[in-house]
């Protein structure tokens, strides 16, 4: 009799969710879109832990989740310590690097086309190799501590950077080049009045993708070895241990920082290419 | 067309020989850090320090290591090539083996995840509900590192009782999928009003939309959607080969030779991966050429 009560309140909610989804999503205005992506997430939020309580699904598939929210409470202290030793070690100080040298080294092969030619094509392919993969070596060279994530994410994010800093020098228009050359500007006061502005918004497209992938190294790169500490370590052995709310909440905090990263790259872009269209009309 | 198509002989001279100074350069580079790597091993394993030796003695044994540092170009040379030639294809020794073990699920999620994402993006491009519910959740998975979740994969579907390819592939298969997805939602709103209002006054169903023009618009966005999917999806299986103890498979054979220090075999393993993510990507390049020849355009 419970059971049969309980079905059709689910179906009622089921129902009341599609049909309250449906009715914002129709809506005519500016927070439509954020409003209807929100009450979607916190419906199916809702209907996963009612359910995996309903059904008694077993912990190792899916934690309910109020179950994850109180394992990250309960270890807090741990996974901020995991979130210093990825984030704030070895991504921090790896993307910072990789896209520093990337961009360094774009912007002084910029009057050596040879080597841009030679450059530019061995570094738009290593985007289809795998190159977390030399997180072996890395640890056998830097050790277990950070230094080796570091040296990997300096590797992934160094060669996206560089292509889209070369492509980005080329983005400014002729019109303006030429403006440029008439008022008798040198090099450099050309490179840093019109070409590098020019190449911002390159630039910090770069910078959004090689946040993604400097997790993504720095996470995989402690899957294959690391100390007692870091979000990838977290994960691979409380996974082998099968606590699956403490995974879930260490990827959870690894999707809030890739999330936060974002938007504050975002923000940053927008203060400092105000002027550019895609930003202009966002 | 005022622009005289160069020959080959140019085309060689302005692309290949950059690329091929850059090459030479890295290869230089590298065994110059075999050399200073390998030294301080080389002095205190291989040389006696006491009798003493010569430069020309240091540079000849850091070149033939053992287990070095850094191993020499040649060394990884010798292996790869020696790992292909003296073992059968079903040998374990064989690094093809472990590439047919890993480019299969790598494959096999890719065609999911591809299929997958076609059809999400269809229901998006046609759903107000789904488009303002789901798609951003779809982009903003682009900012979270979801390769994350692998071992969480692993571990569901291996207590539901999956084992071999099929963790694998589930885990290329969503890597693939978030960059399809997105990629096809752009693509398949590409066409210009005028363009779709042209299919509204011949009465064209929303089928025949689809499938005359949008689908064909798509196609320039969906590409390097698909070479990055495939990418990815290769990362995701070699990375789903770590947790398990798997046996096969590039991911596993980087780790077994990192459990026991095995760096030529480690070098062998990464090169071979890297060529096989080079024809992955190639082979999509090559399909992509292909169609969009026949589509008319490029």
């Amino acid at each position: 009799m419970n059971g049969t009560l309980f079905w059709l309140g689910m179906a009622g909610a089921l129902a009341l969710a599609v049909f309250s989804v449906i009715r914002i999503a129709a809506l005519e205005n500016r927070w439509s879109g954020l409003c209807t992506a929100g009450l979607f997430g916190l419906w199916v939020l809702f209907f996963w832990e009612v359910l995996v309580r309903a059904l008694e699904v077993p912990r190792v598939l899916l934690p309910a989740p109020s179950l994850i929210l109180g394992s990250m409470a309960e270890h807090a202290p741990k996974l901020w310590g995991d979130f210093v030793q990825t984030v704030g070690k070895a991504v921090l100080i790896g993307w910072a690097l990789g896209c520093g040298l990337g961009f360094g080294v774009a912007v002084a092969i910029d009057r050596m086309p040879f080597l841009q030619r030679g450059l530019l094509p061995v570094a738009s392919l290593t985007s289809a190799i795998p190159l977390v993969g030399v997180a072996p070596i890395a640890v056998m060279w830097f050790g277990f501590e950070w230094p080796s994530k570091a040296a990997v994410v300096v590797l992934m994010t160094f060669f996206p950077m560089l292509v889209s800093t070369l492509a980005g020098l080329k983005a400014a228009g002729k019109l303006e080049r030429e403006l440029m050359y008439s008022y008798a500007a040198s090099y450099p006061r050309t490179l840093l009045a019109l070409r590098l502005p020019a190449a911002l918004p390159f630039i910090f497209g770069a910078l959004k993708v090689n946040a993604t992938l400097a997790l993504i190294g720095a996470i995989v790169a402690e899957f294959f070895g690391s100390p007692t500490q870091g979000l990838g370590f977290r994960i691979s052995t409380e996974s082998a241990r099968m606590n699956m709310p403490l995974v879930w909440g260490a990827i959870v905090v690894a999707a809030v920082t890739g999330s936060v990263v974002y938007a504050v790259l975002v923000a940053l872009e927008r203060r400092a290419a105000f002027w550019h269209p895609s930003v202009r009309e966002g | 067309m005022a622009k005289a198509t160069p020959s080959r002989a140019q085309v060689w001279w302005h692309q290949g020989l950059p690329v091929a100074v850059v090459l030479l350069a890295v290869l230089l580079l590298w065994y110059l850090a075999a050399w200073v790597l390998n030294a301080p091993g080389a002095i205190e394993r291989v040389l006696d320090a006491d009798v003493g030796y010569t430069w020309q003695e240091l540079f000849t044994a850091t070149m033939s290591m053992e287990r070095p540092l850094m191993p020499a170009p040649h060394q990884v040379v010798l292996d790869f090539y020696e790992s292909l030639t003296e073992w059968p294809l079903d040998s374990p020794r064989n690094l093809l083996y472990h590439v047919a073990v890993t480019g299969e699920s790598t494959l096999l999620g890719f065609a999911m995840g591809t299929a997958l994402g076609l059809v999400l993006s269809v229901l998006i491009v046609h759903s107000r509900t789904l488009d303002r519910a789901l798609l951003p959740w779809i982009v903003a998975s682009q900012t979270v590192p979801v390769l994350a979740i692998a071992p969480i994969v692993l571990v569901i579907l291996g207590s539901l009782g999956f084992s071999g390819v099929a963790p694998k592939a589930v885990i290329a298969m969503y890597l693939c999928f978030f960059p399809v997805t997105v990629a096809m939602v752009q693509g398949l709103r590409s066409p210009q009003k005028i363009e779709t209002e042209m299919m509204h006054t011949y009465a064209a169903s929303r089928w025949q939309a689809l499938w005359l023009l949008r689908l064909p618009a798509a196609l320039p966005f969906l590409f390097p959607a698909l070479r990055v999917g495939v990418a990815a999806g290769l990362v995701g299986a070699m990375v789903a080969e770590l947790p398990t103890g798997a046996q096969a498979g590039l991911g596993a054979k980087l780790l077994t030779g990192s459990y026991y220090g095995q760096t030529v075999q480690i070098w062998s393993a990464l090169v071979m991966s890297a060529f096989l993510g080079l024809a992955l990507t190639a082979m999509v390049a090559a399909v992509e050429r292909v169609v969009l020849r026949h589509r008319g355009g490029v």
